[in-house]
């Protein structure tokens, strides 16, 4: 099989707001159909990195590569047929974000696909085909998001970016407002999303959120990548003392795979190392 | 003492506005120097239950059948200033937002040192270095630096040990921990619930931790009681309810951990193909 240039590459990036620098030499790849977990806790600069994907940020340095186009070096003009294109996704925490509160769901879920150039008649098809995908009912179209569950609104939320059958889907937070039993609905969904080859990006600050969904796993920390590694690696195998003491706290069912002791040391640790 | 020093029986609660029964038979006892987990989401009525034990039930929400007592006390018939003597000495708590229970215009070495000087009639000096051994005991690494900071320059974290530390100065014997480590990063919750195992064992501190994450109680407490809607839908040692949940809605929350979380990688035996 001929080797495939990833479908997002991310390289020395670099952020900077002011005189802060959000993130250093941040590098991410992820290939065709391939589910990375984006790993940070506040002030690590995973919000930063998702929005320099997106096109949010201007980055001082680097670039960001999406199904072969460099996007940091876009113009306004070209993100937004890019945009258009829908090519790359993005599903935020809070789904109230994406949804106009004025418009049914469904009308917000054909929006893309309206501004594409389909036709009425094909976005009405597309959405209820979608709906049916994230496990909703094709009459919730005609609701508005303050009718709907937070569960719903974000498998509401989730439709709309596949509407246009992305390559890529950026999550921030997708499940981490939820329930549980809309925690594992969302989490079903994009099980079956990676399953049926769409890339997924996994942002959040909770390993244990996202472990099980993910092929791979970048750990990031005060704005640079400390390790990259296939999940079941991060977790049993961690090297960097930072990912230790991230997969050390981050709560299980299974107790005793780090002490409190050793947690103890890891933080003593980071101080030192800084 | 050899009986519970928190015991809840048959706790019913009802908004007389509505007629309706917003907890319903609520039964557990934490032994002394124990460790008690209640599990359940908002509406489950853990806080309501919580807030029953502190004596800070909100208007007009009543007890309507049931009792709580403390350190062998029934505490129905205690008036508001009964309760007040109660509170700090005998039970304590910490909740979600610890920037709530701190005035921000003051030091925050006087706001601890005020529950002392008030609580144990301890003189200024008395006090001060009272509240410095407390920031000490909660694990703050400059307790001279932290007595002269305001509550905005600290942490999400150190202000939550700051209020632990407000908890525990009276030298209460039960200390309820409701959703305490919710809003905070995965490590720092981590540095959290460590906090308070210590406390439990270096003092004798029982604690009931109520959260929504059935694995942050399993990380702490030896049991556990599932609440949904009001009741106990589920209670039993830790160890039986993670490894044979008998409640649909507690197999769920095991079963998300197992499919989607670090357990998945951890316990390969608990595995399941899909």
């Amino acid at each position: 099989m001929p080797a495939e240039p990833p479908l997002l590459q991310v390289t020395d990036l670099d952020v900077r707001y002011g005189r802060t620098t959000a993130l250093a030499g941040a590098a991410l790849t992820v290939h065709r159909g391939e589910t990375v977990g984006v790993i940070g806790e506040t002030g690590s600069g995973k919000s930063t990195l998702a929005r320099a994907v997106v096109g949010l940020v201007a980055p001082a340095a680097g670039t960001v590569t999406i199904a072969g186009e460099e996007v940091t070096a876009f113009s306004r003009r070209q993100w937004r047929a890019f945009r258009r294109r829908g090519v790359a996704q993005y599903v935020f925490q809070d789904p109230l974000r994406s949804l106009d509160p004025h418009l049914p769901v469904g009308a917000s879920i054909a929006e893309p696909l309206l501004l594409q150039g389909r036709s009425r008649a094909d976005a009405d098809a597309a959405v209820r085909a979608v709906l049916t995908r994230v496990h909703l009912t094709a009459d919730l179209a005609d609701r508005y998001p303050a009718e709907l569950s937070g569960g719903q609104r974000q498998r509401v939320a989730v439709a709309r970016a596949l509407v246009t059958d992305p390559q890529l889907v950026v999550l921030d937070e997708p499940v981490s407002a939820l329930d549980a039993a809309n925690r594992v609905r969302v989490l079903e969904v994009l099980t079956e999303l990676r399953e049926a080859g769409t890339a997924l990006v996994f942002i959040s600050h909770d390993l244990g959120s996202v472990a099980g969904i993910s092929d791979r796993v970048t750990v990031l920390h005060r704005g640079a990548v400390v390790e990259t590694a296939p999940t079941r690696a991060i977790v049993t195998a961690p090297q960097h003392p930072y990912t230790r003491l991230l997969v050390g706290s981050a709560p299980t069912l299974t107790t005793g795979a780090v002490d409190r002791e050793t947690r103890a040391e890891l933080r003593r640790q980071l101080l030192t190392v800084g | 003492m050899t009986g519970p020093v928190l015991s809840v029986d048959d706790l019913h609660i009802s908004d007389p506005r509505s007629g309706t029964e917003l907890v319903r038979g609520v039964s557990f006892d934490v032994p002394a120097g124990g460790a008690l987990g209640i599990v359940g989401e908002s509406g489950s009525g853990k806080t309501l239950t919580c807030r029953t034990a502190l004596g800070i039930l909100p208007a007009p929400l009543r007890v309507t059948r049931g009792t709580v007592t403390l350190l062998g006390e029934d505490t129905a018939g205690l008036t508001e200033r009964g309760w007040r003597e109660l509170r700090g000495r005998e039970i304590g708590a910490v909740f979600q937002d610890p920037g709530a229970f701190l005035n921000p215009s003051l030091r925050i070495g006087s706001q601890v040192a005020e529950v002392l000087r008030v609580g144990k009639r301890l003189g200024r000096r008395a006090a001060k270095a009272e509240a410095l051994r407390l920031l000490d005991a909660v694990h703050l690494r400059d307790p001279e630096r932290v007595y002269r900071q305001y509550p905005h320059e600290l942490s999400g974290g150190m202000l939550q040990r700051v209020v632990i530390a407000a908890a525990i100065a009276l030298d209460p014997q039960v200390l309820i921990a409701d959703e305490a480590t919710t809003a905070l990063d995965v490590t720092v919750q981590a540095e959290i619930l460590d906090l308070l195992a210590d406390l439990q064992e270096r003092t004798g501190l029982a604690l009931v931790v109520v959260s929504h994450d059935l694995a942050v109680v399993a990380q702490l407490c030896t049991e556990v009681v599932v609440l949904r809607r009001g009741e106990v839908v589920e209670r039993g040692a830790t160890d039986a309810v993670l490894h044979a949940p008998q409640h649909p809605y507690t197999r769920l929350l095991v079963d998300e951990h197992n499919r989607y979380g670090l357990d998945r990688y951890l316990a390969p035996e608990l595995e399941h193909a899909g």
